[in-house]
């Protein structure tokens, strides 16, 4: 059976054009998806990680269309035509040369167990393109959802600050 | 930092050695792995906190579509845990709300949830206890049979035949009668905590055959999925693979719950099965912290010397755990480092309640006892007219003095006298001029009044248990570590790398270590007790230094000289202090040879660890609201092996059921129903990026006799000094003593409006 052109989403994942057909039967993708599960399950993307499935530990936050965004809440049907960036996206896709904030997160050991940290980087990210220097009051608010049990927020901030420094 | 002692990586910051896929998002925890064929396992969990189950009609479930086992209390395996044994994979008896009914595995989880929904459960309700007072009333409805009034042995043999069930020393008669002050009390620390790490607890579990099962694992101490499991079930070989853990706090050191299902619904479906708990059974189904009482009376002198405890150590375990023994007998240790006293008696009871399981959550024991001890103290230490700083630093073990341990064994402390570290923090921290005395505010700015407080903690287990490791050298120049060391946060897996790579004079990039797994490494304990840095860093220190001699052995008649005149750099030898010729490894072994060392650690008891916290905090009297604006962190660990680490596990104090347990963090039971009520991360509270205090850490380096780093570990131990300090500073900001857990606005408008301050 063909389908209608209304039946596929298209979106583009770090740059990559994906396409899906919508619907219950196998290898199709089910209306009540989330883009958590789509970037995990089927793209192997796994670096957005689950922490609490229900939107209030932000470990699972992408970029769409460059706006930090909970992918454990967002229903993949809704992405349509967007342009969605995981953590895998912020090297460079050429030399593999690592995002300033990636490295900065290197160089303070601003993590510890690690779980939360692709979406921290991912938050402070788009925090960065709009922001190029913010205060350490603007980092705190940008990351205030976002949890971390280990407390590696203080590295964190030292981190972003230093990201932020050395894209000036 | 003493200058002497300058290392080519040692205290040094330097990149974890996993940064880099820790920032790309390549680092695989559980819920990344996936297997051949994997099914997908779910628990019916129970409604009611105290049921029989009188009838389970699993029929319909077993014939939904993609379902290949259903389990319950009439079919599962008969594996138990606990201490006793007594705690069945399933039973026909729930006994509290979230206890497991049925379990199942599927194609999916989509699959697995619809078919959970297909089965059909009778219950007759029973009465339930939520407290230790209600668990232990006459006529109390009874969790287990076997355990009348609800009451479970303390003695246990987890740490050989005379572990610590009580503390018994000197005579309390003749230390009451010397004490000047004598408070009596009963303090609780009850809000039963959960740790939380950011990810929820997981297991996939595989049967190779029969009689072997490999199972892979979140776990901060990987080996205890092997050793801690296979006497549970009936001794088959166990092969235990660590993923990357996201948070521990103890409560991942093993998951014997979702081990069991994934373990049993793997043997029944005969296909691997991953159990992956969701946000909400990692709430109310995993793990919580002990809740704990302090029922008896104190003694002191006017000069703070504490001449007499005696009294009850009331601890609730909720349903069930697999460690609350080994927890008293920790606790049990902990407390006489802190207090140091000649004339003890004091005798823990363990009690069983319908609430939410308990487990291992960092503190172990100690945590919970002090916090439930120390706000009597504060009380006999005002009325003595003494600063709380110096009665601490009086009171903390010193080297020559003696303590039993755990396991009942007597043993003297060679470790530091922590004094340096207590008068450093207290100058960091300003404490001789915020001090105003007891229940008196540091400064009052209208509605808002600041105090300060302290608390302490120490732990001895940081030489405890066996460490096995391999250190294997290759011809290029390069090392091996076979050890079974999981990566749970610590940056444990990165500091032994530094270890070996000094010992060895090598750069960091040239050593490497095995992923955590039992079938490829040695026995290894695991990362508890704030064990790895000392008694795991001496198994791989000892094995690089065997294979290094080793290596000296097969160079020196090369060389023509003695093996002992050998040294090492970079993958070449030379004689020590010369300039002649080197040999590199690579000729000296052959390019088709590797040598490898051995090393090993037996516990030693004797090297208690410190941690103080000084805490400020302000507090609004209309609001109620806390605010913890300060804190300052004072240790000595001898040496730091990686400073970022080490200041991030001290961080941690805050979070994991540490010192929030005194701010805002508890778990909420509904006593009509039974039900935990905040089981989400909205209504569960947590600190944010908005809410940290300014935070300091003075880390002192008086080498220890440990290793040839002369380290100890600490990280444990950040938490537990916290909730204590937290009550003082608020108690004095009021000027009236708070002795309830959490503070929350309720509590302390209510101390407000009685002490008649109303605005």
């Amino acid at each position: 059976m063909s389908y209608e052109r209304s039946n596929w989403i298209k979106f583009h994942v770090n740059g990559d054009c994906r396409e899906f057909a919508i619907g219950a039967r196998p290898g199709e993708l089910p209306p009540s998806e989330t883009l958590a599960d789509t970037l995990r399950e089927r793209l192997g993307l796994t670096g957005t990680k689950v922490g609490c499935d229900r939107g209030s530990c932000c470990s699972c936050t992408v970029l769409i269309n460059g706006v930090p965004s909970l992918s454990c809440m967002t229903l993949t049907v809704e992405c349509d035509g967007a342009s969605v960036t995981t953590i895998e996206g912020l090297p460079d896709p050429a030399t593999g040369e690592l995002d300033p904030l990636q490295q900065a997160f290197i160089d303070h050991t601003a993590y510890q167990c690690g779980f939360c940290t692709p979406g921290m980087i991912i938050a402070a990210k788009a925090l960065l393109t709009e922001v190029s220097s913010p205060t350490e009051e603007e980092i705190k608010v940008a990351l205030g959802g976002h949890y971390c049990r280990c407390i590696s927020h203080y590295h964190v901030l030292d981190a972003v600050a230093d990201a932020a420094g050395r894209k000036r | 930092m003493d200058s002497a002692r300058q290392f080519r990586h040692i205290g040094k910051g330097t990149p974890r050695k996993d940064g880099r896929q820790i920032v790309t998002g390549g680092t695989k925890y559980i819920d990344d792995l996936t297997l051949p064929g994997l099914l997908y396992g779910k628990v019916l969990r129970s409604p009611h906190p105290h049921a029989l189950i009188k009838n389970i009609d699993t029929a319909k479930a077993e014939q939904a579509a993609g379902v290949k086992a259903v389990l319950t209390h009439k079919n599962a395996p008969d594996w138990k845990f606990g201490i006793p044994r007594v705690v069945a994979l399933l039973d026909k008896k729930v006994r509290y709300a979230g206890d497991a009914v049925a379990i199942l595995a599927a194609e999916s989880e989509e699959l697995a949830l619809a078919a959970l929904e297909l089965i059909e459960v009778e219950y007759e309700v029973l009465p339930a206890v939520y407290d230790i007072d209600d668990a232990m009333a006459e006529g109390a409805p009874v969790l287990y049979e076997e355990f009348p009034c609800n009451l479970l042995p303390t003695q246990s043999i987890a740490f050989g035949p005379n572990t610590l069930k009580e503390v018994i020393l000197g005579d309390v008669e003749r230390g009451f009668a010397e004490a000047d002050v004598i408070c009596e009390a009963n303090t609780s620390y009850d809000n039963i905590p959960n740790p939380l790490p950011i990810e929820p607890p997981g297991v996939i579990a595989r049967w190779d055959s029969p009689d072997e099962l490999t199972v892979w694992s979140a776990s901060q101490s990987v080996g205890w999925h092997r050793f801690m499991m296979m006497g549970k079930m009936g001794f088959p070989e166990i092969r235990s693979i660590g993923t990357q853990c996201g948070g521990s706090f103890g409560s991942k050191n093993h998951s014997p719950q979702p081990f069991f299902y994934a373990a049993a619904l793997a043997k029944v479906s005969g296909a691997p099965v991953k159990m992956l708990y969701t946000k909400e059974e990692h709430f109310g189904a995993f793990v919580l912290r002990l809740g704990s009482r302090f029922s008896g009376k104190i003694g002191l002198k006017r000069d703070g010397t504490i001449t007499a405890i005696e009294g009850e150590w009331l601890v609730d375990t909720g349903a069930f755990s697999d460690q609350a023994q080994t927890q008293i007998a920790v606790g049990l240790g902990e407390v006489q480092l802190v207090l140091r006293c000649p004339n003890w008696r004091l005798i823990p009871k363990l009690v069983c309640t319908n609430r939410a399981p308990s487990g291992i959550v960092r503190g172990f024991g100690g945590q919970e006892l002090e916090s439930s001890i120390l706000p009597v103290f504060m009380e006999a230490i005002s009325k003595a007219g003494l600063d709380p700083v110096d009665f601490l630093k009086k009171n903390f073990v010193k080297p020559g003095e003696g303590y039993l341990w755990r396991e009942g064994n007597w043993w003297v402390s060679r470790g530091q006298d922590y004094s340096e570290a207590v008068e450093e923090g207290a100058k960091t921290f300003g404490w001789d001029e915020k001090w105003k005395g007891w229940l008196t505010p540091s400064s009052v700015n209208g509605r808002k009044r600041r105090g300060i407080g302290v608390g302490v903690h120490g732990n001895a287990d940081v030489g405890e248990d066996e460490s096995e490791a391999y250190v294997r050298l290759t011809p290029d120049g390069g090392a091996v570590i076979h050890a079974n060391v999981a990566e749970s946060g610590m940056g444990q897996r990165s500091s032994l790398i530094k270890m070996v790579a000094e010992t060895l004079n090598l750069p960091l990039e040239k050593v490497s270590m095995t992923e955590p797994d039992t079938l490829v490494a040695p026995f290894e304990f695991g990362l508890t007790g704030s064990r790895g840095t000392w008694a795991v860093g001496t198994a791989v220190i000892r094995a690089a230094e065997e294979a290094l001699k080793k290596l000296h052995e097969i160079a020196a008649p090369i060389l023509k000289a003695k093996a002992e005149d050998l040294e090492s750099a970079d993958g070449k030898i030379r004689i020590k202090g010369s300039e002649s010729q080197t040999l590199s490894w690579r000729r000296a072994l052959g390019v088709f040879h590797t040598v490898t060392g051995h090393g090993s650690f037996e516990p030693d008891y004797s090297m208690p660890n410190f941690m103080m916290l000084f805490v400020e905090v302000e507090v609004d009297t209309g609001t109620g609201q806390v605010s913890v604006e300060r804190v300052v962190a004072a240790t000595d660990a001898g040496q730091i092996i990686d400073p970022p680490s080490l200041e991030g596990q001290i961080y941690g104090a805050l979070g994991a059921a540490g010192l929030d347990t005194a701010v805002f963090e508890e778990t909420v039971i509904d006593r009509r129903t039974g039900r935990n009520l905040n089981m989400n991360l909205i209504d569960y509270k947590w600190r944010t990026f908005e809410e940290l205090p300014a935070f300091d850490n003075v880390i002192l380096e008086n080498p220890l006799p440990s290793h040839r780093f002369g380290a100890i570990g600490i990280g444990e131990i950040s938490t537990s000094p916290g909730p204590a300090a937290v009550l003082m500073a608020v108690s004095n900001a009021l000027g009236t003593r708070l002795t309830s857990y959490p503070l929350s606005p309720e509590k302390i408008l209510a101390a407000v409006k009685s002490a008649g301050e109303v605005e």
